[in-house]
């Protein structure tokens, strides 16, 4: 690569990145203005199913083990944030105490799951990782008695909104003279960081350790054969996959100010995973488009199905609610149907042994 | 030279097994096998199909668990059932069936045979420290060192799946190379080949040896086996028959009745 063409690209990069930047600098004001706040929030959603689906990547993704049970890990962070800053045990916990504890708990559960299914590859670790989802959503539904520990299905609610150095993100902040709504401030925290776990995902694939996720991925004999110790790597994807979706959890408890074990169903983590499988299983853009467009596409589908029909027919046919899951599971078998391989799959990475030395 | 392993002088006894026993259910894969590798020769292993070579091969690379006996390994005995504790200690080694990982690049692929050379964790890898970085670059130089070694070093950037059947299996040999082995057990790396290629096999297993690294061979190909290996085993029903250099096994009697069944000798 000549050094002028290098030039070039450096420039081009600079640009892209600063595009990028300042859409996503103004997007929240941008959407509040014309779509509303409640396409906002869906935009806040959106940021945090991008964390999510970044973790479960990692686990299905890279090291190629198929974990239907993800969403649990979720749980585990939304409701170490509701015990620690709710009126529930009177604690009031900050959030900078708060999110680590939520990341390294949800790690530990990913050892625990991972621990025992070290064995097992596709269908059987579908089927074990689906039952530990279900185990822990059936625990927090349950462990209301003897000891009231997470309120069973009435859930907690009173959980205290996310503060920054004092400030409540849920009220509209005064910032030298400027109001920066509710929405406007989640959607900057949630940004900062889906925007670290993207850092941390691109760092890890291009490293020692992603490579020997995806070794095992493609062939867990012949990497054993290279020396790698697939037990501890493998734990080790399912720890890591998992701090992210405790993260992702923690926030959430906050934004909501409500958990209930309602959020963390099978069908939470067969949405996380078809973001994986549809933007683009390893490819850490396309898992991003996946978690963007399956966030949302429903909600497209839930508000834009009944006007259409108005204006197509004079009147409404088909309930939008009922409508919107068919769309999506059409729209879904579609994508799957001509792009096999995601919507954004992972390209055949030149990986620029000259280029890089050059 | 492999990191915390005494070197073996060259022509000391690198590997031993010890009447290595293997059996599934009632099936007697290998019965007792002893024998012993000299650090820097080429061994040949041969025997009929079914012989128990590739099982032998197993239970060395510890992928399986011997039912029997032990090996020991510079000095020190092998720990059964743990692949990658044997690529720790210096043992590499390639597939019958090519194993490789087929959708990352051939530089890729040997860059993860550099894993158990290398150190870097998640915090390095998400920081990026220096040493990190100069880890990194190291694992990069000695993969392209390793390909233009066997010769496929144009390849570099396509993915292993896309390689002719000849360069994969040279890229095998670059991936076990880059675990910096002792030992290297090449499982029929001549199967399928033509003459060419199997020449350029031969030059290639000979230019290791010449480095200093001792090669296993397992291979069908009798005429390769007696022209490459300084010594000789034939395994046949799971029994070693044989261990000596290839003009004395060529002429052993209990060889060509294997070979050749019972009466034709």
């Amino acid at each position: 690569m000549g050094l002028a063409e290098l030039r070039r690209d450096r420039r081009a990069a600079i640009a892209a990145t600063l595009a990028i930047g300042i859409v996503l600098a103004v997007a929240p004001f941008v959407i509040g203005a014309t779509a509303g706040s409640t396409w906002l929030r869906i935009v806040d959603f959106a940021l945090l199913y991008i964390m999510l689906a970044l973790g479960l990547n990692i686990v299905v993704g890279f090291a190629g083990l198929l974990d239907m049970g993800y969403i649990a890990f979720y749980g585990v962070g939304a409701y170490l944030y509701a015990l620690l800053a709710s009126p529930q045990f009177g604690l009031h916990w900050p959030l900078w105490a708060i999110l680590p504890a939520g990341a390294a708990l949800a790690g530990l559960f990913g050892v625990i799951l991972g621990a025992p299914t070290l064995r097992l590859r596709g269908d059987y670790l579908a089927i074990v990782t689906l039952g530990f989802g279900e185990i822990i959503r059936i625990f927090l539904n349950n462990l209301n008695a003897p000891v009231n520990i997470t309120n069973g299905p009435q859930g907690i609610s009173g959980i205290d909104p996310i503060r920054i150095g004092g400030v409540s993100l849920a009220k509209p902040i005064e910032v030298l003279g400027f109001t920066l709504p509710s929405l406007h401030a989640y959607y900057y925290l949630f940004l900062a960081l889906a925007l670290a776990i993207v850092f941390v995902s691109i760092r890890l694939e291009n490293s020692r350790i992603g490579r020997a996720w995806v070794a095992i991925r493609e062939d867990e004999i012949a990497a054993k054969a290279c020396g790698i110790n697939t037990r501890n790597v493998k734990l080790l994807a399912f720890a890591m996959g998992a701090t992210f979706g405790g993260v992702a959890g923690g926030l959430f408890a906050g934004f909501q100010a409500f958990v209930s074990p309602e959020s963390f169903s099978l069908m939470e983590s067969v949405m996380v995973l078809c973001m994986v499988v549809l933007g683009g299983m390893g490819n850490i853009p396309g898992v991003i488009l996946g978690g963007v467009l399956l966030t949302l596409l429903p909600e497209l589908f839930r508000h834009g199905a009944g006007p259409v029909q108005q204006a197509l027919f004079g009147k409404v046919v088909l309930d939008p609610e009922a409508l919107r899951m068919l769309l999506f599971g059409l729209a879904l078998i579609a994508v799957m149907l001509y792009r096999p391989a995601g919507l954004w799959p992972s390209t055949r990475r030149r990986r620029e042994l000259r280029g890089n030395s050059a | 030279m492999s990191a915390g392993e005494v070197a073996v002088a060259r022509g000391e006894l690198l590997l031993a097994a010890k009447a290595v026993s293997k059996h599934f259910g009632g099936v007697k894969a290998l019965r007792e096998v002893s024998l012993g590798i000299r650090a820097g020769e080429i061994y040949g292993l041969i025997g009929p199909n079914g012989a128990g070579k590739t099982t032998f091969f197993n239970v060395l690379t510890g992928l399986y668990t011997p039912s029997g006996g032990e090996i020991v390994f510079a000095g020190r005995k092998l720990v059964a059932s743990a692949p990658h504790k044997a690529a720790e200690r210096g043992i590499a080694r390639t597939f019958q069936n090519i194993r490789l990982f087929a959708n990352m690049t051939a530089a890729e692929n040997v860059m993860v045979g550099r894993h158990v050379r290398t150190r870097a964790g998640v915090l390095g890898a998400v920081l990026r420290d220096r040493r990190t970085r100069a880890e990194e670059a190291a694992i990069r130089r000695r993969a392209e060192e390793l390909l233009h070694y066997v010769g496929i070093a144009d390849r570099a950037d396509d993915l292993a799946r896309k390689l002719s059947y000849g360069d994969q299996r040279r890229l095998e040999i670059a991936r076990a190379l880059a675990t910096d082995p002792q030992l290297l057990a090449l499982d029929e790396p001549a199967a399928g080949m033509n003459g060419t290629e199997t020449a350029g096999l031969r030059a290639l297993v000979e230019g290791i040896r010449a480095d200093g690294i001792t090669v296993l061979l397992i291979e069908h190909d009798v005429k390769l086996v007696m022209g490459l290996c300084d010594r000789v085993a034939v395994l046949d029903y799971g029994v070693l028959i044989c261990e000596d250099v290839p003009a004395v096994v060529q002429h052993d009697p209990r060889v060509i009745e294997a070979y050749l069944g019972g009466g034709v000798a």
